[in-house]
């Protein structure tokens, strides 16, 4: 665990501190929200502990507060977190090799940890990256929970300060290296395309899984290897 | 709200959502890659988080977010292109799509 801090330079631990600082306000407002739609004071922090994922758990508490039943919030909320598994075959790596370190890591599998190790040119600061993420994300998401579960609503409306727009921005810088890659270009956008255009008829959470139909134009493309071999024999 | 109804909707999900992210772990100590599907892997994840930024930029429950989010997405996806540091970047978008909306702009 040392080492993944000194792996840490500093320009990316700020960066990281910065996605907590904006996450622990969002929290805020989720554990806010929460106990103002009528939810006992353990509920949004129950959630937070043990789920984890802050999109799915609003919109469990959205759906259970609007008189939804708890089995429909939950097949919504799984719905919104299926994206996970893909997430899980990117980034297993980076978790570790022991058992208590491929747990652990599970649990802080998120967009910005996932984002943050894709980011990373090598193994070691994937690692560390993921790690320093998770776990600050974990502490800070949850202590804004908390906060907002006993403050009530002195922050309710992120809109205000501009933090929806955060999120997503977050997600852009770091999956915009990516995207010097050539053969990324065309999967990501044919994805971005039949996300957004199923958005409308879809439950949330599904036209997110359908853009992995871009991913079968990149299995379509050629390996570096095939395409010189072809070149090769063309000759 | 009934609690005990909560607490075990609360455990389905958590479940749940653990199992999810605990497949890919899981199966990558059983099963070893090729370097290709450990590309394609990647390239899944990156298509993913990118169909993230789209629906989260422009989507708010089913219909359209208004204005001024994609206007700050943009200026910081702009930032981010022309390099800037993520610090500059996040609080960009931020600050853009506050004041638009402090400026009335829905």
């Amino acid at each position: 665990m040392r080492s993944i801090w000194r792996t840490l330079d500093r320009d990316l631990a700020r960066d990281i501190g910065l996605v907590c600082l904006a996450d622990c306000l969002v929290g805020v407002s989720y554990g806010a929200i929460a106990v103002s739609s009528g939810f006992p004071l353990w509920m949004p922090m129950l959630l937070s502990l043990l789920v984890f994922a802050g999109a799915s758990q609003f919109m469990f508490v959205g759906i259970v507060a609007s008189g939804g039943n708890p089995l429909a919030a939950v097949v919504a909320g799984l719905l919104v977190n299926a994206r996970h598994v893909p997430f899980g075959f990117a980034v297993g790596d980076a978790l570790g090799t022991r058992w208590t370190a491929r747990i652990a890591g599970s649990h802080l599998m998120i967009d910005e940890s996932v984002a943050f190790a894709l980011a990373q040119k090598d193994a070691h600061r994937r690692r560390a990256a993921y790690w320093a993420c998770g776990i600050g994300l974990f502490v800070c998401w949850n202590l804004g929970v908390l906060a907002g579960a006993f403050a009530g609503t002195a922050i309710s409306d992120t809109a205000v300060f501009g933090l929806d727009a955060a999120f997503p921005a977050v997600l852009l810088a770091l999956v915009l290296p990516s995207l010097k890659d050539r053969a990324a270009r065309l999967p990501v956008l044919l994805g971005v395309v039949v996300a957004l255009a199923t958005t409308p008829f879809l439950p949330a959470g599904l036209p997110v899984l359908l853009a992995l139909v871009g991913v079968l134009a990149g299995l379509a493309a050629k390996e570096p290897g095939e395409r010189r071999r072809d070149l090769a024999e063309a000759r | 709200m009934d609690g005990m109804e909560l607490l075990v909707a609360t455990g389905i999900l958590a479940a749940g959502t653990f199992a999810f992210r605990f497949a890919g772990p899981l199966l990558k100590t059983r099963v070893k890659l090729s370097p290709r599907a450990e590309r394609l892997m990647t390239l899944a994840a990156v298509v993913l988080l990118a169909a993230l930024v789209a629906t989260s930029t422009f989507v708010e429950g089913h219909g359209f977010a208004g204005f001024a989010r994609p206007a700050g997405v943009l200026v910081g996806g702009v930032l981010a292109w022309r390099k800037a540091p993520f610090v500059v970047v996040v609080v960009a978008a931020a600050a853009t799509a506050a004041l638009l909306r402090l400026a009335g702009v829905p």
